[in-house]
């Protein structure tokens, strides 16, 4: 067997992390742009997209199991509080109520770090203090507030800036900030000092919650020995590790399943409380368990993106930017990591001194988690702000101002060369398409006398690499139908769609004969949905287990069509040689009942070369200085991410980015009761998430350039890049309607305002 | 939305037998009086189009229509719906033929993870009911009550006016 092991590094979210993988073979040689891709590059709607507009597709929530229980956990009203008593006797007593499991009387389960999943300490409002399992949801609802607990109050900070403070209650023993990260290179002391201008500005962003439509869930069900579960998630393997890690279980007792799943953006990445819950409650109650948290739940206890307080200082020597000095603290609540701000300011402009720094702190409140480039679109707020502040200061265009340090082949942080890097064309693109020549440095009139009309643009940097370990099989049938069986998991991007495409093209076969099943730890393991790694880390390995059914295809037909193998090709379902078509379900058909099976594995990434990804985001906007209403008119979105397999589902995802970036820096934002540590609006009328009437004039173009240096398919990410410049660009377009600059997310009318009563 | 009908004549304790017509076939469902229609639908008659995101009113996802009018399932008791007709996303659909509507829906890729598409889906349903001719203003109207947190908003617009074109030329 050609087998080998491969060892090597890859980024996600920002993150060097090392992988192992094994491979198999040898890769396939990337399409290139000559390749005469049939499906591949087409815009086809979705293979799933029958099961979704009929009610058919069947998501975890859906799920009603024969004689399944129901259970409500009951969350703790406090921010920090010992829990001393649990009285569960009056819950007990109540009909059709069967088990209550909390710190006194749960088994333990390894979660986290922690070895329980009940806590002596509960450490925010909405903590897990106990669960209770009944006949159905109606009773559990009513029971598990007959749960008595004694709490010993204990003193808590519920606000990222007074946990900075130095005089603020200390959460742990090291106190409630850590430094998370550090870059440096040049000379910063010396470039400040030497610099023509040098402009220092703070900015603020809120605390965003992922509101997935889907909350988070799971259905547990054991036969015998076999755990079987059931979870909206973004990474089915991810699930299994947790639930080996807390039940103590074997895999082979362990399998996890996500057919569709309604969002996840981050937040879905393993296993939660609720999964454990369910499934010690399943072992102890013989009998299938759901637990899936309600809205309110949602919002307390099931992730955020971090708020943050960010310092800039930025400095120009003539008119290019000299130096940089980018500091960030981040709300990470009772995470146990933090995202990284900094991560655009260390790698995305060619600026030659640069210093950063960015630090964790602990609060009263949820943990946070991943949220669609989590850092990263916070970090670029400040930045590309910062950026046009300094812009104004020298009396530049911003955009030509980034151009001088957006052209750099190599990466700043690393030194490598990057594969492909077409930043200045997406400037092109969107200057055009927006119509930058109409920006006037000091706004212009909107299309009424108290409206002021801005533009303003950003940049993106992103991943989006991929990176092995990923495999997949492909099946291919008698008929000449296959299957791609494949543990990663469609979170609403167009995963199987794209999967089968590349099977189709790569196999000779129709879309429509592609069947592809995902979402099930009964396959070969596939990364988390994620970090925008999905396509180009399955993908390559897809193609190949593509490849290896074709070859195997072609040698069967070699002997049964007495034909040698290298003068055979499958086309449209076929195999073709000179002036002979022979459908493949009748060559396969000759063979009574045999499966062919295809095989791949993601092979790593080049070493010596940076894989990224880029883009540009232009915003028009209007700004009522009456109301302090910010009115988007335009958004042009343009982003560098190699090839695009499917045009039409790669263009929702950027239309889905940039709305959910609208409602970062427009409307969204986490209000927290300082005295109380209570969220006050954890629920979808009182946090504003963008509807229908709040989506602009969205025109997405890509830079649709095959990176054969990248992967077999030449495709990076795409889920993450298209939040990241939004923010940023809309904030400068409202400093430039308005004169005067919002450094706070969101900009809400009356920050608006504020700041238009302190215009000089 | 909808003309809810009374309940006075249903009230408990317990729960009692409710005769409604979904999809067109009348059903008899035993439930008590607080339980609502949209888990009467998904629990109690396994239809799961509709989903449970807020459960108050306030995103959208339970649409079906209650005699022909959009109403949030979850705000909608069951007790109110006897002698009432049903629509959900699963009746749309008569065998293998999709309704213009969803055709639409799939032709613009006018969803993303699909969980409001069944609810976008009834309120465009009811839209071109009522108005064979609708503007993109009266698109935004019909769908401003329901919530996509993946952001499909531009294609759910072009899929709701592709469909009434398509209807318009029926």
């Amino acid at each position: 067997m050609n087998i080998k092991v491969v060892r090597t590094k890859a980024e996600i979210e920002g993150r060097i992390i090392e992988a192992t993988a094994l491979v198999e073979g040898r890769d396939l040689a990337p399409w290139g742009t000559d390749s005469g891709l049939a499906i591949v590059g087409k815009g086809h709607p979705r293979v799933d997209g029958i099961a979704r507009v009929t009610g058919r597709a069947q998501y975890t929530q859906d799920l009603y199991l024969p004689g399944m229980l129901h259970v409500r956990v009951l969350r703790s009203p406090y921010p920090r509080a010992r829990v001393r008593r649990v009285d569960a006797s009056r819950a007990l007593a109540l009909p059709g109520v069967r088990g209550v499991l909390h710190r006194f009387n749960a088994p333990k389960a390894a979660f986290r770090g922690e070895e329980t999943i009940f806590r002596d300490e509960v450490r925010f409002v909405g903590d897990e203090v106990a669960a209770l399992a009944a006949d159905t949801e109606e009773t559990a609802a009513d029971a598990v507030r007959l749960i008595d607990v004694d709490y010993e109050l204990l003193p808590f900070v519920a606000d990222l800036e007074e946990a900075m403070r130095d005089d603020a209650t200390r959460l742990t023993e090291k106190g409630n900030v850590t430094e998370s990260g550090t870059y440096e290179r040049g000379d910063t002391k010396r470039a400040f000092a030497e610099a023509s201008v040098v402009v220092e500005a703070t900015y603020r962003t809120s605390t965003q919650l992922h509101n997935s439509l889907e909350t988070h869930g799971a259905v547990a069900r054991w036969d015998g020995d076999l755990l079987t579960v059931w979870e909206s998630t973004q990474h089915v393997f991810g699930v299994r590790a947790g639930l080996q890690a807390a039940l103590k279980i074997p895999y082979s007792d362990i399998r996890v399943l996500c057919d569709y799943m309604g969002g996840g953006f981050g937040s879905k990445g393993g296993a939660g409380k609720y999964t454990i819950v369910a499934s010690i409650f399943a072992r102890q109650l013989g009998k299938p368990v759901r637990c899936f948290l309600t809205r309110d739940e949602e919002n307390l206890a099931a992730g955020n993106r971090s708020a943050t307080y960010q310092t800039v200082k930025i400095a120009a020597k003539g008119k290019r930017i000299h130096a940089i000095e980018h500091l960030s603290w981040s709300n990470s609540g009772q995470g146990r990591w933090v995202a990284d701000p900094t991560g655009p300011t260390n790698g995305l402009y060619d600026i030659p001194h640069v210093r950063t720094r960015s630090y964790k702190v602990v609060t009263s409140l949820g943990a946070l988690s991943a949220f669609r480039a989590p850092g990263y679109v916070e970090g670029t707020f400040a930045l590309d702000q910062a950026i046009d502040e300094l812009a104004d200061r020298i009396g530049e265009d911003p955009l030509a101002l980034r151009r001088r340090h957006a052209a750099l082949q190599t990466d700043p942080v690393t030194g490598m060369r990057y594969s492909l890097k077409r930043l200045l064309a997406c400037y092109d693109i969107g200057a055009k398409e927006i119509g930058w020549q109409h920006r006037k440095p000091e706004g212009t009139r909107g299309s009424a006398p108290h409206r002021r009309r801005g533009y303003g643009m950003a940049s993106q940097l992103w991943g989006g690499s991929g990176f092995p370990p990923a495999y997949a099989t492909v099946h291919l049938n008698p008929d000449g139908t296959a299957v791609l069986r494949c543990g990663t998991q469609d979170i609403g991007t167009g995963t199987r769609t794209v999967l089968a495409q590349l099977v189709a093209e790569e196999l000779g076969l129709a879309l429509g004969d592609v069947r592809v099943e995902l979402g099930d730890t009964s396959s070969q393991y596939a990364p988390i949905s994620a970090g925008s790694l999905t396509v180009s880390s399955v993908g390559p390995a897809v193609r190949l287990a593509a490849k290896d059914a074709r070859m195997q295809l072609l040698d069967a037909a070699s002997g049964l069509l007495e034909v040698g193998a290298t003068e055979l090709r499958v086309e449209r379902g076929a195999i073709v040689s000179t002036g002979r078509r022979t459908q493949i379900g009748e060559v396969l058909g000759q063979i009574e009942n045999y499966t062919v099976i295809g095989k791949g594995s993601r092979f790593p990434n080049p070493e010596d070369i940076s894989l990224k990804t880029f883009g540009a985001h232009f915003a028009q906007v209007e700004v009522d200085v009456r109301t302090g209403e910010v009115f988007v008119e335009h958004i042009v979105a343009v982003h560098d991410i190699g090839r695009v397999i499917n045009p039409l589902t790669a263009a929702s995802q950027v239309e889905g980015g940039v709305i959910q970036g609208l409602g970062f820096v427009l409307s969204e934002e986490r209000v927290v009761d300082r005295p109380t540590g209570r969220v006050l609006n954890g629920n979808l009328e009182g946090y504003k998430v963008p509807t229908i009437r709040d989506v602009p004039k969205i025109t997405v173009r890509f830079i649709d350039d095959p990176d054969t240096k990248a992967n077999n398919i030449g495709a990076k990410g795409l889920g993450e890049p298209p939040i990241i410049p939004l923010p940023a660009a809309i904030a400068n377009a409202v400093a430039n309607a308005i004169g005067v600059r919002v450094r706070t997310a969101p900009i809400t009318r009356q920050r608006v305002l504020e700041a238009l009563e302190l215009r000089p | 939305m909808g003309r809810v009908p009374k309940a006075s004549s249903y009230i408990g304790p317990g729960a009692v037998d409710v005769a409604l017509e979904v999809n067109g076939d009348g059903v008899s469902v035993h439930v008590p009086p607080h339980r609502t229609l949209l888990d009467t639908l998904r629990e109690t008659l396994g239809l799961t189009g509709a989903k449970r995101v807020c459960d108050e009113g306030m995103c959208g996802a339970c649409t079906v229509l209650l005699d022909g009018e959009p109403v949030y399932s979850c705000m909608t008791l069951a007790v109110a719906c006897a002698g009432h007709s049903v629509e959900t996303v699963e009746g749309l659909s008569k065998d293998t033929n999709l309704h213009l509507i969803q055709e639409a829906f799939i032709e613009h890729d006018a969803f993303q993870c699909g969980f409001c598409t069944p609810g976008q889906i009834m309120s465009c349903v009811a839209l071109l009911k009522r108005n064979a001719a609708p503007t993109g203003e009266d698109v935004l109207r019909a769908v401003s009550g329901n919530l996509c947190r993946c952001g499909a908003y531009p294609n759910i617009v072009a899929a709701a006016l592709s469909a009434a074109k398509k209807q318009a030329r029926r």
